[in-house]
């Protein structure tokens, strides 16, 4: 017997009876010899570990990662994660069942999503939100083929200061499903807006943690073509941000890791998109609607489905069925938790800490700021010295020190969860580190 | 019953938070960059927040609770083990671009689960970039355009799907920019091979197939379909939504399959989450490996190193990493001498509750099944399949999936995991048995059903008609409610 298969050897054979079989392998008589395994044995597989010895493997394996005192963000940043957040994510009820097609009893997982629609609504501004998406970069992708279903024009726009990796994605998406995508400057921008254009993507902030207000440059857009605009942001700065919404945009999307999700080597995380109303059967993916029961009572569904690949197969706004549903109960928390007071504190701490370290990198004269705007959390700068090496000597002084931009210049990142103390050591060994 | 959203338990100044006083001087933010817009959050203390969300959460139902015979879901046990291994701080707190010296034990763990998977499954290589099942079949549609592309082969614009298929399969196609062409089945929801042949020529990419198929049926034409293929230049995509029927005992690749996607939130037992996050891992042969999505992990001198080597990117990192560990955790657990008992004890049991079902549900498809029965409605028809699924919420059972797939009109498709018991399943026979003899003595009972959850049957047309999708929409909409 073993721990994840019930049936005593009594059983088996009553059931093979049952269904008139001699043996389990009779139950794929109908499948050629040819393909099947024949010994298990040749399969390249351990053999099966007890608990007590996978406890042990896997926790020597974890070990040979190293946790850093993180100044890197580039799409992945150091939050504050309260405590009460993985007791509730972890509870079987949210974590063990299935997408909430059965709406009677999927109340909770079907309550929280119409809560986290809700909640990007706010900080959005917008009117309207999906139920997840992947992560940033894929929600960035789903904004464009809005913007294509939407106008039914065919180039698109991309800021080139995204975050390469962001880029990359979309770029990869274009090409398969045949959009012309124009990485520009969106200081220049002009000879693109016209009848042509299906949308522009903006990133807010940029990949170097530059912020923009870009309500001319919308307006502009908007009355030299029909296209639609879309905004990545970073969720926990709207709370003191101008939104994407007062700026004019049509769509805001972007990465969710910000509220309170574990950096975990870049996944899970939390990709969203919201939009104005007049879009909404545009969006990708699940949507939860509040309706009511036979009796009157405040009931939550899922709605809106004929956009969606199960009713609309290849004439779906997207493909998207899982998505990252418990993520989105994570940030829901998260949100609930800090609140409105919490989550300003939160940025401002972030906004704060990013400007003090940027102040006496400067002193030490071996970094140089490079953004010539406003910056929240992150900033590039430009050293006297080999990036690469400099990297990993702060790595063996147990510090991530930044993201290699190119062999002089590195992006360097300051949330919320760094300390005084800590931003100190990091300038101090800058000062020390010997540039030969 | 609790009937509260978050939002309606604020009071003005309650916190929930505690953060450390700062130590260092306030900068100003650029007033032409500061929010203007009002911000409407809940303010509620921290009990306030635990009690909210228990309170949401007993109005689910999860696998722990009961049997989740939810078709075409593999609704597995998710075993604990596997949450508290990845939940280690030295898997969480790990940026994505730190050194890969930093970072051995992860990389470790992703290459060695692309290698275990590979054995399983005859591929060469997977990635865990994507990030759910329709997420694979998008990658690996990449993978099979850019195939063709790379060849100067141009013409090959259609891809070829069953009208069995799941309906990510046709959206994929069509995301990837793939004409969508439909193959008929056979009366038993297998591919009709005569009609295969009439579609085939220069312009087929290739085909997307599940097997066993979406009415749980082993397709066993496989060998000459993929000969078909091959012999016209294209690749086969095998869908690994049912991968549980054959895991340990047969190989994709052997059949013929190219590449394909595993969802590892159905066969490698990670949970659902109520609609993610999973992992849409993709496994290719040999020869499409350098077309992997970037970046890939490999193992060269005793180091685990990121490469890239193709032109394709699904992901802004390198997928849901704590997805991949709990899989590997559950084969490592399973381990090479019980995985092959995991299809067979899936099949078997599915197999059980065909037989045991037959004389009240109508069984269309008599054959031996795999690891998931359809039947197509009650035989005396004195009530829907929606009923049925209805009333089973009253005996305590989430109900199995119903109206997939298409070819069956009343289709109720009962998929019950290799974990589930002799005593559970002939528990739920009974019941079935049972309202399949209410549903002739007294039918109001089910078309009225459910009587015992806490909401009765929704309105969901009035959700699509006048839809409320914030506390907004309804607060504007407030006396309606």
């Amino acid at each position: 017997m073993f721990k994840y298969f019930p049936h005593t050897l009594e059983d088996e054979k009553e059931m093979l009876k049952k269904v008139n079989l001699k043996e389990l392998d009779d139950l794929f008589s109908d499948v050629d010899p040819s393909v099947k395994i024949k010994d298990p044995n040749e399969l390249n597989l351990p053999l099966s570990h007890s608990e007590i010895e996978l406890r042990r493997k896997a926790k020597k394996i974890a070990n040979k990662n190293k946790e850093l005192i993180c100044f890197a963000g580039g799409g992945s940043y150091d939050c504050y994660t309260p405590s009460v957040i993985n007791t509730l994510t972890s509870r079987q009820e949210f974590l063990t069942s299935y997408t909430p097609y059965q709406a009677e009893i999927s109340q909770g997982t079907l309550a929280y999503i119409f809560e986290y629609q809700s909640l990007i609504c706010e900080l959005t501004g917008m009117d309207v939100s999906n139920a997840s998406n992947y992560d940033g970069a894929t929600a960035a992708m789903e904004t464009m083929l809005m913007c294509i279903n939407q106008t039914r024009k065919n180039n698109i726009i991309i800021a080139n200061d995204f975050s390469p990796s962001v880029k990359d994605v979309v770029k990869t998406l274009a090409n398969m499903h045949g959009i012309n995508l124009i990485e520009a400057d969106i200081n220049n921008i002009d000879e693109y807006l016209n009848n042509d254009l299906a949308g522009l993507l903006l990133a807010n902030p940029n990949y170097y943690g530059e912020i923009k207000d870009y309500t001319s440059l919308i307006s502009k857009v908007h009355t030299s073509s029909k296209a639609l605009v879309s905004m990545y942001v970073d969720p926990s700065t709207l709370s003191l941000l101008k939104t994407p919404r007062e700026m004019g945009a049509d769509i805001a999307c972007g990465e969710a890791q910000t509220l309170g999700i574990p950096m975990s080597f870049g996944g899970p995380y939390l990709g969203f998109i919201s939009t104005l109303s007049k879009y909404v059967r545009k969006l990708p993916g699940r949507i939860v609607g509040m309706t009511k029961d036979k009796e009157g009572k405040r009931a939550f569904v899922l709605t809106l489905q004929a956009r969606e690949q199960h009713i609309r197969r290849e004439k779906a706004n997207s493909n998207i069925c899982s998505n990252q549903s418990l993520m989105a109960l994570h940030a829901t928390i998260y949100a609930s938790l800090l609140g409105k007071q919490g989550l300003k504190e939160v940025a401002k701490t972030a906004y704060n800490n990013m400007r003090y370290l940027t102040e006496k990198l400067e002193e030490t004269k071996k970094f140089k700021l490079l953004n010539k705007n406003p910056f929240f959390k992150e900033a590039l700068f430009e050293t006297s010295f080999d990036v690469s090496k400099f990297l990993s000597y702060m790595e063996s002084k147990d510090i991530l020190a930044g993201i290699k931009v190119d062999d002089n210049k590195i992006l360097v990142c300051a949330t919320e969860m760094r300390t005084l103390e800590e931003m100190n050591e990091y300038v101090k060994l800058v000062e020390a580190y010997d540039v030969r | 019953m609790y009937d509260k959203l978050v939002y309606e338990l604020s009071k003005n100044t309650k916190v929930a938070y505690s953060l450390p006083k700062s130590l260092i001087k306030d900068y100003a933010l650029p007033k032409e960059l500061t929010r203007e817009l009002p911000l409407d959050l809940p303010e509620i203390s921290e009990l306030d927040c635990v009690r909210h969300y228990t309170n949401l959460s007993l109005k689910n139902f999860g696998v722990d609770q009961g049997f989740y015979p939810l078709g075409s879901c593999t609704m597995k046990y998710n075993p604990k083990i596997n949450e508290e291994i990845a939940s280690l701080a030295s898997f969480k707190n790990i940026h994505p671009l730190q050194s890969e010296e930093s970072v051995q034990g992860l990389m470790q763990i992703y290459y060695e689960t692309s290698q275990m998977l590979a054995s399983l499954t005859g591929m060469s290589e997977f990635t865990f970039n994507p990030f759910a099942g329709a997420h694979g079949e998008l990658t690996g549609l990449m993978i099979m355009k850019q195939y063709h592309l790379s060849r100067g082969d141009l013409k090959r614009t259609k891809v070829i799907v069953p009208d069995s298929a799941h309906g990510t399969n046709p959206a994929s196609s069509a995301l990837c920019g793939f004409e969508v062409v439909t193959v008929e089945s056979n009366p038993d929801g297998t591919v009709d091979v005569n009609k295969l042949k009439s579609l085939l020529d220069d312009t087929i990419a290739g085909i997307m197939m599940t097997n066993p198929n979406t009415l749980g049926i082993f397709e066993k034409d496989v060998l000459e379909i993929s000969k078909l293929l091959h012999d016209n230049g294209s690749l086969l995509y095998y869908d690994g939504a049912n991968l549980n029927a054959i895991l340990g005992v047969a190989k994709p690749a052997l059949m013929g399959f190219d590449i394909m996607h595993i969802n590892l939130h159905k066969t490698f037992s990670t949970p659902h989450g109520g609609g993610g996050p999973g992992s849409g891992a993709v496994g290719v042969v040999e020869e499409l490996v350098d077309l992997l999505p970037n970046p890939r992990i490999a193992y060269e001198d005793g180091k685990y190193k990121f490469k890239s080597t193709s032109p394709l990117r699904v992901s802004n990192f390198y997928g849901n990493s704590n997805v991949v560990i709990k899989a590997w955790c559950y084969i490592l657990t399973l381990g090479k001498e019980n995985i092959s008992n995991v299809a067979k004890y899936a099949v078997l049991n599915a197999n059980y509750v065909k037989e045991s079902l037959k004389d009240d549900y109508k069984l269309p498809i008599t054959n031996i099944c795999k690891h998931e029965v359809v039947f197509d409605g009650l035989i005396s028809e004195k009530a829907s399949t929606l009923d049925v699924a209805k009333r089973l919420l009253d005996y305590g059972y989430h109900p199995p999936t119903i109206y997939f797939p298409l070819l069956f009109h009343q289709a109720l498709m009962i998929e019950p995991t290799e974990n589930e018991s002799k005593e559970t399943l002939d528990e739920f026979i009974n019941c079935l048995h049972k309202i399949a003899k209410e549903a002739i003595e007294d039918p109001n009972i089910l078309l009225d059903a459910p009587h015992s959850t806490i909401l009765k049957r929704i309105d969901d047309v009035r959700a699509a008609r006048f839809p409320i999708l914030t506390y907004k929409d309804y607060l504007a909409n407030k006396d309606q409610f």
